[in-house]
C-alpha cells in the first residue's frame, strides 16, 4: 500500500484532467443557459458557435505567428481571443437580426426556435467546415507544462508523475477570470440586473421599463465570449475539430439542465459534475487501485468501468437520471 | 388530390424519369428507390411532429435499430461463436436487465430516505460487477472466433422480410424508453433525449463487435425472396431471351429488373403506411391528436391524458422510422455503422417533412422524393459550380484547390439554408395541412 503514490496517480489521471475539462464544459454550458434563460429555446447551434469561434481564433493565431507574434510561454491563441470573440458577436447579432428576431416578435412556440436553431447550427457548420476544413487542426504553441511528469518525480522522488499541461493551467485560470466577471455583470451591472430581471418575469421587466432588444443584444455578444472561449480552451486542450463540437452538444446541454436550465450557478456546477463522472468512469483504476489497496485484493483487469468510446453515454445516463427525478435541476432551474 | 397537389407529385415523377433519359435508368431508379424509403422516414416524422408537435431530433437512431434487425434476422447464426461464449453474452445482458429491474423494485417498495438510496447503489453496483464479470468473459470468447470473417453471434437465419417489422418493433421499443423519461416535461428535453440516444445507439452498434461486428460491418445479407441476383438472370435463358426482346443487354436489364423489384416492394410499403397513416389522421384518435397538439391545457380539462398520447405517438412514429431503417439496410445487402451521419438520417429527413409540409401525410412524401433527388443532384451541381468559379485561377493554386476540395460541405449549407427559408417564408410547406 502506497497512498501517496495513489494521491498522485488520481490527480494526475483524474483530478486534473476532469477539472480542466470541467471548466471548458462549465463554460459552454453557461453559454446554453444563458440563451435558455433570456431567450427562451435550447440553443442547438452552442456547440458549432464554439466551434465557429474557434476557427476565427485558429485563423487570427495562424497569422500571428506568421508574422512571428507570440506570447511568449503562453499559446498565441490568447492573443487571437479577442478578436475571435468580436468577430464571432458580430456574426450571432447578424442571425439575431436575420433569423431569431422574426420569431421572437410573432411569438412562436420555443420548439419552433429550436428547430430554426438547427437551421442555425448546419450554416455554421457548413461554414466551419468550408473555411477551414473538417479536419484536426492543432494550434497550441508556447510551453508545454507548467510541471511535466519526470520534473515532478525528481522533485518529490515517488515513483508516480504529476503533469500539468500549460492549457490545463490556462483553461481553470481562465474559466475562474470569466466566471467571476460574468456574475459581477450579471449582479452588480445594470444592465446585468435587467437581463436578469427579464428572465425571471419577461413581463415585469417590459412594464418597467427594460428594453428587451437591448437585453437579447448583450445576451449574445456573452454568448459568443462564452462560446469562443470555451471552444479555444477546449481546442488548445485537445485538439479542434468541428464534429467533436457537434458532439460536445450534449455533455453540455447535460450539464446545464443538471444543473437548472437558465441558472448560471447550476450550469457551473453540472459542469464539473458531468465532467468528473466522465472521466471516473471511463478511466482504467488498475494503478490507483494497486497502489491503494493491499496486495491481495489488487485487481487483475483494467478496473475500468467502461470504455473511452462511451463517454457520451455516461453524460446520458446522468442527463436521464435528472429528467426522472428532478427535471428542474439540482439548482433550481426554470423549467419544468 | 388537389390540381395542384397532382402537379406537384408530376413534377417529382418528372424529375425522376428525366434523370433515368439524361443520365441513366440505373439512376433514375436508384433515388427512386432511396426516395422510397425517405418518403416513409419523413412519413414517421410527419406522425410525431404533424400529428403530436414532438420534436425528435433521434432519427438517425431508430433507423440503426432497423438496420441492426435486418443482421439480427437474417444472417446465419454463428454456431462456433454461439458455442464458444453465446449463452454467456445473453446471460450477462439478462443479468444487467434484471440488475436494473431489481433497482427499479428497491425504489418503488423501500421507504423514501437515506437508506433507501443506499441500498439501491449497492444493488447497482454489484449488478454491474456481476453483469461485468459475466459479459466480458463472453464477449472475448465470441469475438475471438474468426475476427476477420465473423467474430459475432450472428442471426437468425429467416427471410429478410421479417426484419422489417421486427426492425419496427426494436426502434419503438427504443422509443419507449425515451419517450418514457423525456415526455411530460418540456418540450425541448426530449429534442435533447432523442438527440443523445442516437449517438449512443450509433456507438454501441460500432463498439460492439458481437453485436453485428461493429465497424467491420457485416456485408452479403439476403435478399428479399422476390428479388433475385442479377447473376442468376443473366444465366436464365428465358430473362436474356425476353431482355433482347426489348433491345436490352442482358447485364443492364438484370440491374434495372432488381432495381424495380425493389421498387416495387418499397411501393407497396409505403402505401400501405400512408394508409394507414392517414385513417388514423382521420379518425376520432387523429382529432383527439391535432387538439391535444393546438392545445394541451384545453385537451388536458377534457379528460385527455396528454403525456400518454404523446408516448404512443412517439412510438409509433419511431417504429416507422425503423422499419426504413431495416428497408434501406436490405436495398444496400450490408449494415455499415459507420456511415451512419446525423446529417443525413436526421436532419435531412426534418427538412424532407418541413418543405413537403408537416402535419400532410402526403406533404412529408413528396418532400421525402423532392428532397432526396436534391440531395443526390446538388453535389455534382455544386461541383460544377465550383469549377466554373475557379476555372480562371492558376492550376495547382491553394484557393483553388481548397475551394475544389470544399464543394462536398455545401450541402449542409443548402441544407441549413433550405431549412430556414422554408420556415420563415412558407412554414406550412408544399402541402399544407388541411
Amino acid at each position: 500500500m502506497d497512498y501517496l503514490n495513489a494521491i498522485v496517480a488520481f490527480a494526475n489521471f483524474v483530478f486534473v484532467p476532469g477539472f480542466a475539462y470541467g471548466a471548458q464544459l462549465a463554460l459552454g454550458a453557461l453559454g446554453v443557459t444563458l440563451v435558455y434563460g433570456i431567450l427562451r429555446f435550447s440553443n442547438f447551434a452552442h456547440g458549432d458557435t464554439m466551434a465557429f469561434g474557434t476557427m476565427f481564433v485558429i485563423l487570427i493565431t495562424w497569422g500571428f505567428q506568421s508574422v512571428g507574434i507570440s506570447a511568449g510561454p503562453l499559446p498565441t491563441a490568447l492573443l487571437a481571443l479577442p478578436f475571435g470573440i468580436v468577430l464571432t458577436g458580430v456574426f450571432l447579432l447578424g442571425t439575431d437580426k436575420v433569423v431569431y428576431q422574426f420569431y421572437r416578435r410573432t411569438r412562436v412556440k420555443p420548439v419552433v426556435l429550436v428547430m430554426v436553431s438547427l437551421g442555425v447550427m448546419f450554416i455554421m457548420n457548413g461554414l466551419t467546415r468550408f473555411i477551414i476544413g473538417p479536419g484536426d487542426q492543432r494550434f497550441a504553441d508556447g510551453e508545454r507544462f507548467i510541471i511535466s511528469a519526470r520534473d515532478f518525480k525528481a522533485m518529490t522522488g515517488l515513483k508516480e508523475g504529476l503533469a500539468i499541461k500549460t492549457t490545463q493551467g490556462i483553461t481553470v485560470i481562465t474559466a475562474v477570470i470569466v466566471v467571476a466577471l460574468l456574475f459581477w455583470f450579471l449582479n452588480k451591472t445594470r444592465t446585468g440586473k435587467s437581463m436578469r430581471a427579464f428572465s425571471d418575469n419577461e413581463d415585469l421587466a417590459l412594464l418597467s421599463g427594460i428594453n428587451p432588444e437591448r437585453v437579447v443584444m448583450y445576451t449574445w455578444l456573452i454568448v459568443a465570449a462564452l462560446a469562443t472561449i470555451a471552444g479555444t480552451l477546449y481546442g488548445l486542450d485537445k485538439s479542434f475539430k468541428p464534429f467533436t463540437y457537434f458532439q460536445l452538444l450534449l455533455p453540455i446541454f447535460a450539464s446545464a439542465i443538471v444543473g437548472g436550465l437558465g441558472n448560471p450557478l447550476g450550469a457551473i456546477a453540472g459542469g464539473f459534475l458531468i465532467a468528473f463522472s466522465e472521466v471516473t468512469v471511463t478511466y482504467a483504476w488498475k494503478k490507483v487501485a494497486n497502489y491503494a489497496l493491499p496486495e491481495s485484493l489488487a485487481p487483475d483487469g483494467l478496473a475500468q468501468l467502461m470504455s473511452t468510446d462511451y463517454k457520451l453515454a455516461v453524460s446520458f445516463v446522468i442527463l436521464i437520471i435528472v429528467l426522472l427525478f428532478k427535471p428542474t435541476g439540482l439548482f433550481k432551474g426554470q423549467s419544468v | 388530390m388537389s390540381m395542384r397537389n397532382f402537379l406537384l407529385f408530376g413534377f417529382v415523377a418528372a424529375l425522376i424519369i428525366g434523370t433515368g433519359f439524361l443520365q441513366s435508368w440505373n439512376s433514375a431508379l436508384l433515388i427512386l428507390n432511396m426516395g422510397l424509403i425517405s418518403a416513409i422516414m419523413a412519413l414517421g416524422v410527419n406522425i410525431q411532429w404533424g400529428y403530436a408537435g414532438l420534436f425528435n431530433v433521434g432519427v438517425m437512431g431508430f433507423v440503426a435499430l432497423g438496420g441492426l434487425a435486418s443482421v439480427l434476422i437474417s444472417m446465419p447464426p454463428t454456431t462456433e461463436a454461439w458455442a464458444a461464449g453465446g449463452l454467456r453474452v445473453i446471460l450477462g445482458l439478462i443479468l444487467g436487465a434484471a440488475t436494473i429491474v431489481a433497482a427499479i423494485l428497491i425504489w418503488s417498495k423501500m421507504r423514501a430516505g437515506k437508506t433507501r438510496g443506499f441500498v439501491v447503489a449497492a444493488a447497482i453496483l454489484l449488478g454491474f460487477i456481476i453483469f461485468r464479470t459475466v459479459f466480458d468473459g463472453g464477449v472475448a470468447a465470441v469475438e475471438a472466433v474468426d475476427p476477420a470473417a465473423t467474430g459475432y453471434l450472428g442471426g437468425l437465419n429467416l427471410p429478410i422480410l421479417i426484419s422489417w417489422p421486427v426492425g419496427g418493433l426494436l426502434a419503438a421499443g427504443a422509443a419507449w424508453v425515451i419517450g418514457k423519461t423525456a415526455l411530460g416535461l418540456r418540450s425541448d428535453y426530449l429534442a435533447i433525449a432523442t438527440l443523445g440516444i442516437a449517438e449512443i445507439i450509433i456507438i454501441v452498434m460500432k463498439n460492439e463487435d458481437w453485436l453485428g461486428r461493429g465497424v467491420k460491418n457485416v456485408v452479403g445479407l439476403d435478399r428479399p425472396v422476390v428479388v433475385p441476383k442479377e447473376i442468376d438472370l443473366q444465366n436464365s435463358p428465358s430473362f436474356v431471351e425476353s431482355a433482347a426482346s426489348w433491345g436490352l443487354d442482358p447485364t443492364l436489364a438484370s440491374t434495372l429488373y432488381v432495381k424495380g423489384m425493389y421498387a416495387l416492394l418499397f411501393t407497396v410499403v409505403l402505401l400501405i403506411l400512408l394508409w394507414l397513416a392517414q385513417t388514423a389522421w382521420n379518425s376520432p384518435w387523429g382529432r383527439m391528436l391535432r387538439a391535444i397538439r393546438d392545445n394541451e391545457v384545453a385537451a388536458e380539462a377534457m379528460g385527455k391524458d396528454v403525456t400518454a398520447r404523446h408516448l404512443q405517438v412517439f412510438v409509433l412514429g419511431s417504429a416507422v422510422c425503423g422499419i426504413a431503417g431495416a428497408m434501406m439496410t436490405t436495398l444496400d445487402g450490408q449494415l455499415t455503422p459507420g456511415t451512419y451521419q446525423p446529417l443525413r438520417f436526421t436532419f435531412l429527413i426534418w427538412v424532407m417533412v418541413i418543405v413537403g409540409g408537416s402535419g400532410n401525410n402526403f406533404g412529408a412524401v413528396l418532400g421525402g422524393f423532392l428532397i432526396w433527388f436534391l440531395w443526390v443532384q446538388v453535389e455534382p451541381m455544386g461541383l460544377a459550380l465550383m469549377n466554373l468559379i475557379t476555372a480562371g485561377m492558376a492550376d495547382g493554386s491553394a484557393l483553388k484547390e481548397h475551394l475544389l476540395d470544399s464543394a462536398a460541405h455545401m450541402r449542409l449549407l443548402t441544407m441549413g439554408l433550405v431549412l430556414l427559408l422554408v420556415l420563415r417564408f412558407s412554414p406550412r410547406g408544399l402541402i399544407p395541412e388541411k
